[in-house]
């Protein structure tokens, strides 16, 4: 493995594979009474937070904490950053203290690849702007390739802000790396220009995205987006690519549907389509833990061990 | 009355129409004679010109941020001069997007009176179209051209509005003040920070797509239309603004145009590799495609562009070591211009060395109304000495801009500056490729 986890770029398929069948023995870790092995003991882990996160952050926190690893959380909001210091100097001064690994979740694309310039601390990129979240792509795949056993050949569609998704473009890179057949669909005002280049079929038409899928993974709408006028209204929006049961019709009869959070239930989704059979929404979060367990095992130990 | 002979180099003057090899008599601040083996009189220093040397009419930068007064932290007019003579200019023309802005007499006083201090390379000021470039109120117009003001702009920024941009093409016509745009329609623009386009859209970054430069250019092109007034287009970066300003001079607006070296060098690939985010790649117009590139080349061989110009964006290193989209836009230029020029231009085959000094000098001096762009005699003596085939490595830590944000280090290139005479005087001799000017004393 390299140094940093900044994307899913980053990654063979033999690593990706390995991560993946890495999650399989971490999954069982979590299922014992006491969750906890002294893999990564004496290792310091710095969770640098400066978006808001719910599931990212605890996922993160509780996978460092099942392996062992001394670990600390800061958030921009109580972090010097709010007395005007530059990542780059907060990233220097937490480098000084030696940490093993920095989790950075960061607003502005591009803020772990700053981090990995500056800091001999490996780097695990939390989810970067509208570029990578590489990790919620992995436990995707992890969550797909359980349901499928396998990932080469599906067809997956993925639904909603494209422009602004980081999830969008870790999954896309992953899933078309490893031989899925991957649609994106969405508004035609929130299509990121030149994403065929990715290798992906391009759609406007749900319906067409969205037979015969495989996986469809629905995106986050965000209410503000209306104010740039994307869209215009959250009406019209759920009415022309809110998934709803009408809607799965076309899809595989064993479809899965999968949301990386947080939903706006009515908005991107139905909530009969979110609490329904096909959705994987909840599992996906589960699996977030092995996967990150498996992530950061590699990156720290594994990686010497083998 | 100092008397120097430029013996034996290339003379390459466009504006006489001169190509070959050339004697030229320097006498005082003047050029007295330029001819084929001129006597040596006595007294007359004589300096031996390196066979396949260029002599050429000083170089002229119409598009550069000295930084003063204001940004001292980034460069000064001091440190912005010795760039300038360094990279082979002997003049430069400075935007006002100062604090303050160059928006009254005071102002422009202040840079002149800050570069006759540092005594190497010309300045002439550019006054803001609007005071404080805040897009509403004509900036003192008389005043600046009176002041010395060569041009006005509200660089950094289009001119606001319609309305504010027809009324200072009409009144700064009326002082022979070309209106030098920056064009981007800022809803358009919005918050992008690359170029609109794949490599944006894979490394989750804003986008500027180039129809918001096009669309500004072909706005200003209408109202230099209707007004008869002058407008340059700064640097150009779109192939969709070249279409407009080839569509705009064929009906015969007075409309003409600049492109960057970084926009003719580099693509928005840069963005990703060969280092990702990197913001020494992050100016405004951004770099973008390869189709826009070649548009820019094509535009240089055809005489559709104008000029070269750099756009010297000096930042210091702690703005530039941040999140890309946080970054301040902008790159220096001023002394990787003339290699990169010849490296990716003559050698490369697209242009003449003559068609470059009419790019780099004669026609900034005709568009500025400014002395300089020809070697004619009585002309001052700002004469630039050129080394076509000198071997140069850019380093940024030798460069002698306070800033070193420039995405070409390390890069080796073909063809360099020997030597940089302004009024007569040796303001800069390469080491590199030192031809035994006696140098005077920096400043006086």
């Amino acid at each position: 493995m390299k140094k940093d986890l900044l994307g899913i770029g980053d990654l063979t398929p033999d690593e990706i594979y390995r991560i993946l069948d890495t999650t399989e023995a971490m999954r069982e870790i979590g299922q014992r009474p006491i969750k906890k092995v002294p893999t990564l003991r004496g290792k310091t882990i710095v969770n640098m937070f400066y978006e808001p996160s719910t599931r990212t952050r605890t996922s993160f926190e509780i996978a460092e904490k099942r392996l062992s690893a001394d670990t600390l959380s800061i958030a921009a909001s109580t972090s010097s950053a709010q007395k005007g210091e530059t990542l780059a100097d907060t990233a220097l001064n937490i480098e000084a203290m030696a940490p093993d690994m920095i989790v950075l979740r960061h607003a502005s694309s591009g803020a772990g690849h700053l981090l990995s310039r500056l800091c001999k601390s490996r780097i695990i990129n939390a989810g970067d702007g509208m570029h990578e979240h590489p990790t919620q792509a992995l436990l995707d795949a992890f969550t797909i390739r359980e349901h499928k056993k396998r990932l080469e050949g599906l067809k997956v569609t993925i639904v909603g802000d494209l422009l602004h998704s980081r999830v969008l473009r870790s999954n896309v890179l992953l899933l078309t790396t490893l031989g899925a057949e991957v649609w994106v669909c969405g508004p035609a005002t929130l299509l990121p220009p030149g994403i065929e280049r990715l290798g992906v079929h391009v759609s406007t038409d749900i319906d067409e995205a969205v037979a015969d899928a495989d996986v469809i993974m629905m995106l986050r709408i965000q209410q503000e987006r209306m104010h740039g006028a994307f869209f215009p209204s959250t009406r019209e929006y759920f009415n022309t690519f809110g998934m709803t049961r009408a809607r799965l019709k076309h899809a595989k009869p064993d479809v899965i549907i999968m949301h990386p959070g947080p939903m706006n239930r009515g908005v991107e989704i139905a909530s009969d389509v979110a609490d329904g059979p096909y959705s994987v929404i909840l599992e996906q979060v589960a699996n977030g833990v092995a996967v990150r367990m498996a992530v950061l095992y590699l990156l720290a130990g594994g990686a010497e061990g083998d | 009355m100092s008397k120097t002979l430029l013996k034996g180099g290339r003379v390459v003057d466009p504006a006489n129409g001169r190509d070959a090899v050339f004697d030229v008599l320097i006498e005082g601040d003047r050029i007295a004679r330029v001819g084929r083996d001129l006597p040596v009189d006595r007294g007359v220093a004589v300096v031996e010109v390196p066979s396949g040397f260029v002599v050429c009419p000083g170089l002229i930068d119409m598009h550069v941020h000295l930084r003063e007064p204001g940004h001292e932290h980034k460069e000064t007019v001091a440190t912005g001069v010795a760039a300038a003579v360094a990279g082979g200019f002997t003049a430069v023309a400075c935007m006002p997007n100062t604090s303050p802005v160059n928006d009254n007499a005071g102002v422009t006083e202040y840079i002149l009176k800050k570069a006759a201090k540092a005594g190497l390379a010309r300045v002439y000021p550019i006054g803001a179209v609007s005071r404080g470039q805040k897009g509403e109120q004509l900036a003192d117009i008389a005043e600046l051209k009176q002041a010395g003001c060569v041009a006005l702009t509200d660089d950094g920024h289009t001119v606001a509005t319609a309305m504010l941009m027809r009324r200072a093409l009409e009144y700064g016509g009326m002082f022979d003040l070309p209106v030098i745009e920056h064009c981007e329609e800022p809803t358009l623009r919005a918050d992008g920070v690359a170029h609109e386009g794949f490599q944006a859209s894979a490394l989750g970054l804003r986008g500027i797509p180039g129809e918001a430069e096009s669309i500004m250019a072909l706005r200003d092109i209408a109202l230099a239309e209707l007004t008869r007034g002058v407008v340059h287009i700064a640097h150009m970066s779109a192939r969709q603004t070249l279409d407009a300003v080839r569509w705009g001079k064929s009906r015969g607006a007075r409309v003409t145009c600049e492109v960057t070296p970084h926009h003719f060098v580099l693509t928005d690939e840069m963005l990703a590799a060969p280092v990702a985010y990197d913001t020494n790649v992050k100016m405004n117009p951004p770099l973008r495609e390869a189709a826009d590139r070649d548009a820019m080349i094509a535009g240089i061989a055809d005489g559709s562009v104008d000029v070269i110009a750099t756009d010297h964006a000096p930042h210091h290193y702690d703005e530039k070591r941040v999140e890309f989209d946080r970054a301040p836009f902008g790159i220096t230029g001023l002394e990787t211009a003339v290699s990169l020029c010849f490296d990716r231009l003559v050698h490369a085959g697209v242009i003449s060395i003559a068609r470059l000094v009419e790019l780099l000098s004669m026609n900034p001096a005709r568009i500025l109304r400014v002395s300089g762009g020809s070697l004619s005699e009585g002309a001052p003596a700002d004469i630039s000495v050129l080394a076509p085939d000198l071997r140069v490595t850019v380093s940024a830590a030798r460069m002698r801009s306070k800033s070193t944000n420039t995405p070409f280090d390390g890069w080796h290139l073909r063809g360099g500056v020997a030597a940089t005479i302004v009024g007569g005087r040796t303001v800069y001799q390469n080491d590199d490729a030192a031809i035994g000017l006696l140098m005077e004393r920096e400043g006086r």
